[in-house]
């Protein structure tokens, strides 16, 4: 994580990291998770799951931020996310430009 | 919702699903899924003791809630829930009550119970998931379905105004009425767990997807573009006047808490009404923990 | 276990059928309500709605017939002895969750004062048509437990009986009563609650873990538990499994409802219940029930005099029906005459269980009032020919 600017806070703000689980044969590829997911973490994938409908897969783990949003929004329960670190703030480098994600 | 420490291996929400029932019957891209996991997540805020609750649901899809989440859990007849719960409720007033079922359910065939736990103020929680649509039994219009919505027995448009729940509920006299779409899901279980807090009736309306019946009779997509089409045009006006939420076909839905207020629950009013008669002779109802009746 | 004396009112009192059968529940343990206004039954809810609150009962009136039989099905899975009462019209609109209780197998007691019907038919005058409805009467194959009182007296005590016959199998209970006992005033002798015997709900001593909702006892009734109590069951009206929950199969639903209905036929002997009189000698035996009985004990006394050998069998159980019984009695006697308040309904089990051994001969009446004994005399006189 880059900042323009380091907050004031940043000594005491931990950023978190997600470790995204899929349980991939309870998936039924409504695709909520992909859609939904604020850091764009997921992908669908291209394999097959058993019933025949594509699972996500997780495209880039370390943008994960724990939200839990898709763990949330799935409705078969076929997604959650377990906390994998907590990053520190304080000591990041400024870059001089906010980071763009969209 | 979890149990303790997040685990690697499962669900946080496996604590408070039947897992022997997994994979439910709802259809892909169906919100109602994610519905439970807004239930769930309120319970987590609650911090309820998970023994004391009862969920009570009805017929349909939605109906099926009773029958995934592991709480004493009652699947009634088509409309009923409400009057089950009323049972419940009236015989353990310790017991929190929620009853999770359909529009269809609740405000058609269950509409004349619906109206009167409101008056009555009946302490329960409702968690109506409206998908504007009769689905399990294969698309027919709904109480709820828009005007103009094509449903298999309006082939050529619903041509009936459909009930505005929010409004329907703040006329008679629930205390508390929100509603969401499935995709609010944190500001559901907020409002779920608010609603739980609050003694006496409160509504909680949660627009789903129906992706095989809703969406694709109207060309409207799956239940993705439906999740879509509420994050691009949901309103949230908290307070509004629920007079004002209707919902028109494919019109911005307006979301939001829009009314929480105070009435005594038909528990106290029977209780001061007969503590006033009858003092000394009437012990009020409910307050100790329940006796068992049991002879 | 014995009565709770909190809800005894022991002692001689001058009361109606209805006032009986509040009286009833109320000594049997009973502190849930729920209930519509309905002539002729109405009278049940008003004394339940006076006495609750001075007993730690819970009344209410619902907004129609259907809400009031699911809200008892409610209560008593919170662990209340529930009952409501209804008549003709409300009646029907409590098939429905009837079924329910029927397939949750809750116990729960259902007062019915038959009126003239069919439809809104004669609110103020007694009908005994809904026997067959009591019955059959929701969809499905279920077995049910009937009870017919004839006196006010009767009405106290077979409310009680309802009940326990409730916890015991588990099954809804229906008191079929009619306008006449539940509008006549006679002498009701309550007793003290340590003569009041009351059957406890079946209530599981498993843990949780080992628990399974819908698993038969050796007499094939399960245990149950009550809400709150950490059991955390699931149950349905689907069709289901020992664990309580759906499953749509041809397997399960033959387990099920073969269960559901053995419990009450393979036992019908502990529940069947009924009166005979100058039975050893009769040629002819008049079957009744309800207020009918009580005429034709005036219409036997007539034929015993003209030198009719005429016997009574008074049905006090009539779900399930004395079927053995009147088998029994058809090798002996040439006829049994049936009196009820309707265009024949029991006179058809009579027949049924009768194997064409005897005649069974109907004495019709549409309802609005009781038989003339003369009527009854006539069929008499007709089937000992």
């Amino acid at each position: 994580m880059k900042f323009w600017r380091t907050p004031l806070d940043s000594d005491r703000v931990k950023v978190p990291h997600g470790r995204i689980h899929i349980i991939v044969e309870r998936c039924k590829g409504c695709a909520y998770c992909v859609e939904f997911c604020p850091r764009d973490v997921l992908e669908m994938s291209t394999e097959y799951n058993q019933k025949g409908y594509h699972p996500p897969y997780v495209k880039v783990e370390d943008d994960c931020v724990n939200c839990r949003l898709c763990e949330l929004l799935c409705p078969e329960f076929a997604i959650f996310c377990t906390l994998k670190e907590e990053e520190e703030v304080g000591n990041k480098e400024e870059v001089g430009h906010v980071e763009s994600r969209s | 919702m979890s149990n303790g420490k997040p685990s690697e291996e499962h669900h946080p929400m496996e604590a408070l699903l039947r897992m022997d029932r997994i994979p439910h019957i709802w259809c892909s891209t169906c919100g109602l899924g994610t519905s439970v996991s807004a239930f769930a997540l309120a319970l987590e805020d609650l911090q309820y003791d998970l023994d004391k609750i009862c969920i009570v649901s009805g017929i349909g899809c939605t109906g099926r809630v009773a029958g995934y989440v592991k709480l004493d859990s009652f699947h009634a007849t088509h409309g009923r829930a409400i009057p089950f719960a009323t049972g419940l409720k009236l015989a353990n007033p310790q017991l929190k009550v929620v009853v999770f079922s359909g529009d269809g359910d609740l405000i058609a065939i269950g509409g004349n119970h619906f109206i009167h736990a409101a008056r009555r103020n009946m302490d329960l929680t409702v968690i109506c998931v409206n998908n504007f649509i009769y689905a399990m039994t294969g698309g027919q219009v709904a109480p709820t379905s828009p005007l103009g919505a094509s449903c298999s027995t309006t082939p050529y448009g619903n041509y009936e105004r459909p009930f505005n729940i929010p409004h329907l509920a703040e006329s008679c006299g629930a205390v508390y009425v929100a509603r969401w779409t499935a995709l609010h899901l944190r500001r559901t279980a907020k409002s779920i767990a608010e609603a739980m807090r609050k003694p006496g009736f409160s509504v909680v309306e949660i627009i789903c997807p129906c992706s095989t019946l809703y969406a694709r009779r109207n060309r409207l997509g799956d239940g993705l573009e439906l999740m879509k089409f509420y994050h691009e045009n949901s309103i949230i006006k908290h307070g509004a006047d629920p007079r004002d939420v209707d919902i028109d076909f494919q019109s911005p839905i307006v979301v939001g808490k829009f009314v929480d207020r105070d009435r005594p629950t038909f528990i106290d009013g029977y209780n001061r009404a007969m503590t006033a008669k009858l003092g000394e002779k009437f012990e009020p109802y409910g307050v100790a923990p329940a006796e068992v009746h049991d002879g | 276990m014995k009565a709770d004396p909190k809800g005894v009112l022991t002692g001689e009192h001058y009361l109606d059928g209805d006032h009986a059968c509040a009286e009833g529940g109320l000594a049997a343990g009973c502190r849930f309500f729920a209930g519509y206004p309905i002539t002729p039954s109405t009278e049940v809810a008003e004394r339940i709605a006076e006495r609750f609150p001075m007993v730690g009962g819970i009344f209410i009136q619902m907004e129609d017939e259907l809400a009031s039989m699911c809200a008892l099905i409610g209560a008593s899975w919170a662990g209340a002895k529930s009952m409501s009462v209804t008549s003709g019209p409300g009646f029907s609109l409590m098939m429905e969750n009837l079924g329910l209780a029927a397939m949750m197998e809750t116990p729960c007691v259902l007062v019915n004062v038959q009126r003239g019907g069919p439809s809104t038919g004669l609110p103020t005058l007694p009908g005994q048509a809904d026997m067959m409805q009591a019955r059959w009467g929701s969809h499905g194959d279920y077995e049910i437990i009937a009870i017919s009182p004839s006196s006010p007296q009767e009405c106290f005590d077979f409310v009680i009986d309802a009940f326990n016959l409730s916890e015991q199998w588990r099954v809804p209970v229906l008191v079929m009563t009619d306008e006449c006992v539940g509008h006549m005033t006679e002498k009701v002798v309550i007793p003290p609650a340590y003569e009041i015997e009351v059957v406890p709900r079946r209530y599981t001593t498993l843990p949780p873990s080992e628990y399974l909702p819908y698993r038969p006892d050796p007499d094939m009734v399960p245990q149950m538990i009550k809400a709150g109590d950490g059991y955390r069951i699931h149950t349905t009206g689907l069709t289901h499994d020992e664990r309580g929950y759906p499953v749509m199969s041809a397997e399960c639903q033959e387990q099920l409802v073969r269960r559901l209905v053995e419990k009450i036929r393979l036992h019908a002997d502990q529940i069947i219940r009924f009166e005979e009189d100058e039975i050893e000698d009769a040629d002819v035996v008049v079957v009744s029930y309800g207020i009918s009985s009580r005429v034709a004990v005036r219409a036997i006394a007539l034929a015993r005099k003209e030198g009719i050998k005429v016997g009574h069998l008074r049905l006090i159980v009539v779900w399930p029906f004395p079927e053995k019984r009147i088998h029994e009695l058809a090798k002996k006697i040439k006829a049994f005459v049936v009196v009820e308040i309707n265009y024949g309904q029991m006179v058809y089990e009579v027949e049924r269980c009768a194997h064409g051994q005897a005649e069974a001969i109907l004495v019709p009446h549409g309802g609005g009032w009781v038989h003339d004994p003369a009527d009854i005399l006539e069929k008499i006189k007709e089937a000992a020919r």
